[in-house]
């Protein structure tokens, strides 16, 4: 699709040649995953986190759609039915389990796969739609996540619910009719449980056309690499199959052992204990907090705790929070420099290392209570995230003198492995 | 049908009248016709479609409740529901109301006296919503031993939101006093609130 030089789809099996030319699906997945796609041949395992990003969802979807055979989206019985999941139905603890915490694992490796994208921009021109489609995936999974906490119909699932809809509320005028409609009532209650659970059932696959949307727009351009120089030649590339099959198959390796160490052992370390509680809306848990995933923005919503002018603080806050995800639309043209990895550009590496620490710290107040010194490290922590993006990016871009850059990506990986890596190029 | 005739009818009279010069022709004008009329009928078939969404005719019909204040002596609140929400039924001290009375109205926030705020002079109830108005928790102070913040009314244990004897916004996030719902007493004890 991308190169001149990709491999041909030459199917050898009558079969295959029969359905080739009727319908050509195995020749689309050939260009799309296997050996005619040619990949730079330098990726790091940093490049794995996409793909398991893929493999997270397809575990979401497959014990989702498992368990909704014995989930009952109503007040009444949504509590029970997940604690029978938990000990009456077969398997159904590990099942659940495995949902759980395989959405906290999703957000850890797209965390990864996006942190990777900043860190050798990977969202430069000619990628930036790859980009624009990655965070449509992200902002969808945000949504996902959020109505799947709230379908267990516990303390934090309708506490979660009331706080994030109340976000609507914030908006003038129309805040509150908004809220209302979105929950079907003045408070969380069957109508919302039941919308909660459809959308959450649908917005998954809707999350899988956009990941096709996201691969199909990443294969224009072919994938970016660890040194940021386009590809210029076959010697540059290697076909996806087998090469980054295997890489991305032991990555997935190590994911799967991760995973399973944490759905085995301690399945209830990310979980909050109120959850275990039924939705009581008259008691609301001494201390609310959003699954982890939501920390960073949770802080940066929290942390306006004053009017400005004749917008009140709340309305700030919402904004703020909604314009720290919406910001990164923006980032392919905010960050003007002309080199794309962070490799080679001394100064920007600097910024990105504080950014981490200070999405880190904005995660940690989040998930701490509305109290100082968390309120004011996380007003510090949010005037420094619109920073990077607003005025640090941009800056660097202009005052920055990037390194110089290797002549191609192979001259690169042999500087890299001297001889050694010469006698291994593959005889492709 | 007699739509279809209509608009061929006057596309025909547009296509007479000079339009030939100007370049708009009478199959321009079946497009528009046809697409907007399409148009009205996506936003017909949408309204229903969003409006679903809105509370059902059961969910409103829960809209009133009554409260019998007999038991409720000064000092002391109690916590009921009205629309599904917690409501707080509030008997205030003298002291409370006088702590209230004290503030200077300019100051605040949300600018309301305690007289505002309670119904036919009697200030000593105090019937608010317990939702903060922050982002819907419930906040505390309406049962015993109960943190009540720092000015003695009610505390949001969500995200910090002060509220005073008369649940007037006084620190934190929250944007406006507690909400007070439409009420009525319906004797010297009792009260029916929607």
């Amino acid at each position: 699709m991308s190169f001149p030089w990709a491999n041909e789809y030459t199917p050898k099996a009558p079969l295959m040649q029969w359905l080739d030319e009727r319908l050509p699906l195995p020749r689309f997945v050939y260009n799309a995953v296997g050996g005619g796609y040619p990949v730079p041949r330098n990726l790091n395992y940093f490049w794995n986190f996409g793909v398991l990003s893929g493999l997270a969802l397809v575990i979401q979807l497959v014990t989702g759609i498992i368990m909704a055979m014995h989930y009952g989206a109503n007040e009444l019985v949504a509590f029970g039915s997940v604690e029978h999941v938990m000990r009456d139905v077969n398997s159904g603890w590990m099942l659940r389990y495995a949902h759980a915490n395989g959405a906290s694992f999703f957000f850890i490796v797209v965390y990864l796969h996006i942190f990777r994208g900043l860190f050798f921009g990977s969202y430069k021109a000619p990628r930036e739609m790859v980009w624009l489609l990655g965070l449509v995936i992200f902002v969808l999974m945000m949504a996902t996540a959020f109505m799947g906490y709230v379908l267990p119909w516990g303390q934090m699932s309708y506490w979660g619910a009331k706080v994030i809809t109340g976000l609507f509320g914030a908006i003038p005028v129309v805040g509150e009719p908004i809220q209302t409609w979105l929950l079907g009532g003045f408070a969380p209650g069957n109508a919302a449980l039941n919308r909660f659970f459809s959308l959450h059932y649908l917005l998954p696959f809707v999350i899988a056309g956009v990941i096709i949307l996201h691969i199909w727009a990443l294969h224009i351009p072919g994938s970016s690499n660890p040194t940021g120089v386009e590809v210029k030649g076959p010697q540059d590339t290697v076909p996806f199959h087998p090469y980054y099959t295997a890489k991305d198959g032991f990555g997935a390796g190590i994911f799967l052992i991760v995973f399973a160490i944490l759905l085995f052992y301690p399945p209830n370390y990310m979980g909050h204990p109120d959850n275990y509680i039924e939705a009581n809306p008259l008691s609301t848990p001494a201390h609310i907090v959003p699954e982890w995933y939501f920390w960073p923005f949770y802080a940066i919503l929290r942390a306006f705790t004053f009017d400005f002018f004749f917008v009140p603080a709340k309305l700030l806050g919402v904004i703020a929070m909604f314009a720290s995800i919406g910001l990164m639309f923006f980032l392919p043209w905010l960050d003007t420099s002309p080199v794309r990895s962070g490799h080679y550009r001394p100064m920007f590496k600097k910024f990105f290392w504080i950014l981490v620490a200070d999405v880190l710290i904005l995660g940690y107040c989040g998930g701490a209570p509305a109290a100082e010194p968390f309120v004011m490290i996380s007003q510090v922590a949010a005037a420094y995230y619109f920073a990077h993006f607003l005025i640090i990016l941009p800056l660097i871009a202009m005052f920055e003198k990037p390194l110089p850059l290797p002549g191609s990506l192979t001259e690169a990986v042999l500087a890299k492995h001297g001889e050694h890596g010469a006698a291994a190029v593959p005889a492709e | 049908m007699a739509t279809l005739e209509e608009t061929g009818a006057q596309a025909h009279s547009t296509a007479e009248g000079g339009a030939g010069e100007e370049g708009v022709r009478r199959r321009d004008f079946i497009n528009i016709a046809a697409v907007s009329f399409a148009g009205v009928g996506v936003v017909a078939v949408a309204l229903p479609l969003v409006n679903q969404m809105n509370p059902s005719a059961d969910v409103l019909a829960l809209a009133s409740t009554e409260v019998d204040l007999s038991a409720i002596k000064p000092g002391q609140a109690i916590k009921t529901t009205y629309r599904s929400q917690p409501l707080f039924v509030r008997h205030l001290t003298p002291k409370e109301i006088e702590e209230a009375d004290a503030v200077d109205v300019a100051t605040l926030r949300d600018p309301q006296t305690l007289e505002q705020r309670t119904v036919g002079g009697k200030k000593e109830w105090l019937i608010t919503m317990g939702v903060c108005t922050h982002l819907g928790c419930v906040p505390l102070g309406a049962a015993e031993g109960e943190n009540r913040g720092e000015f003695g009314g009610y505390f949001c244990p969500c995200h910090g939101s002060h509220y005073d004897t008369a649940a007037r916004i006084r620190k934190g996030p929250a944007p406006k006093n507690l909400e007070v719902p439409t009420y009525s007493f319906t004797s010297d004890t009792a009260i029916l609130v929607g």
